[in-house]
């Protein structure tokens, strides 16, 4: 395998940031009420998760040391707040049920996390190749995570209803949130995690 | 890999990449400012159709003033005559305030309401932009023949089941905008 694939399967799978790294746990438990919301919130991380990655690993050999996280921060700052000027204008609907999620992902630990730990040590199609796979990483995890609590909660896939009524509403709400990503972290560690 | 801090650099790529990202920001903004603006434009008068009788225009948004709050408004015309107004009230729910618009007729019976934005309880105090029951109820909801509170209050409102405060909240905001129109109708 391509180190380049190699790289894109780590990040869904060896380094899965929500199921092994456990990281950004915040906008994961927060916006995964159905699956379409964890799709976009995935989506959105995805996308400045990329740029940033490809940006940062660009910069990196010109920034010096003990200013380099205050820089690395604009630069993320910088594409969110670029995904969030996009999504107002051309998104409206998706951005009002993300909200205040989007600024969030400023201060979203996997997006700083890679710019520190890949990055800002390998070079920019590498670092695109990393962004790319913990992002679609975070997309599949919040994508199923999404899934399950709207099948379980609301008894709906997709926004299709295939229960008339009400599901268990606990499973939309903030303790379903964190029993689902429980169970959905035993399974992945047992079954996807060895090979 | 990293290259060596000094006053100098450190200062210079700070400056640099901060100039650099206003830079990209400035332009984005100047290019995104009028998709966003007929975004919400579009928002707001999509929710004003659908609350107010058919009309053929509709005014500038204006202020009025109640209980010294400010409320805004849109009048719906017909020609040159009123046929109701789009009044935007809001109250606090159980997870924060819940706005919304309310299509009031010239004879000060509601036409229908809309939720503007809200952050109540999913599958809960959420049905209220979903639960068909406690929408219907505002089409034509006569508020000097009918009582505005709950049931449970001893009003004619149905509540949404086991989303009591939301329901009272939703209820207070369109008593509200009945009040602001009662004011407005009082001024002419």
């Amino acid at each position: 395998m391509s180190s380049k694939a190699r790289l894109i399967l780590d990040g869904f799978v060896k380094n899965n940031p929500t199921f092994v790294l456990l990281l950004g746990m915040c906008p994961t438990l927060a916006t995964t009420t159905s699956a379409v919301n964890g799709l976009s919130m995935g989506l959105a991380t995805l996308f400045v998760l990329v740029l940033s990655n490809m940006a940062i690993s660009a910069i990196a050999p010109i920034v010096p040391d003990k200013v380099h996280i205050p820089v690395y921060i604009v630069v993320i700052a910088t594409f969110v707040t670029l995904l969030q000027l996009l999504m107002q204008a051309y998104t409206p609907a998706v951005y009002e049920t993300l909200g205040l999620f989007i600024p969030l992902i400023v201060v979203n630990c996997i997006v700083l996390g890679r710019a520190e730990a890949f990055a800002s040590r390998n070079g920019v199609i590498a670092s695109a190749a990393d962004g790319l796979g913990v992002g679609l990483g975070f997309t599949l995890a919040l994508t199923v995570l999404g899934a399950v609590r709207e099948i379980l909660g609301s008894g709906s896939i997709f926004g299709w209803k295939f229960i008339s009524g009400d599901g268990m509403l606990a499973f939309v709400m903030a303790p379903g949130a964190f029993i689902c990503l429980g169970y959905l972290m035993v399974l992945f560690n047992k079954y996807l995690k060895k090979e | 890999m990293a290259a060596k801090s000094s006053l100098i650099n450190m200062v210079a790529v700070l400056s640099l990449t901060c100039l650099l990202c206003s830079a990209i920001l400035g332009g984005a903004y100047a290019l995104t400012k009028e998709p966003i603006e007929k975004a919400a434009a579009d928002k707001t008068s999509r929710s004003i159709a659908l609350v107010v009788p058919e009309f053929d225009s509709l005014s500038e948004e204006k202020a009025a003033t109640l209980d010294g709050k400010e409320y805004k408004y849109y009048e719906a015309l017909k020609g040159d005559a009123p046929v109701g107004y789009a009044i935007v009230s809001s109250a606090g729910g159980f997870g924060g305030d819940i706005v919304l618009m309310v299509g009031i007729d010239t004879a000060g019976v509601v036409c229908n309401t809309s939720v503007l934005s809200h952050s109540e309880t999913p599958g809960l105090g959420a049905k209220c932009t979903s639960d068909e029951g406690f929408m219907a109820q505002w089409k034509g909801f006569d508020p000097s023949v009918k009582i505005l509170s709950v049931k449970k209050d001893g009003g004619d409102v149905d509540a949404i089941t086991a989303s009591t405060i939301t329901s009272r909240a939703y209820t207070e905001a369109v008593k509200t905008a009945v009040e602001v129109f009662k004011s407005l109708r009082d001024e002419q």
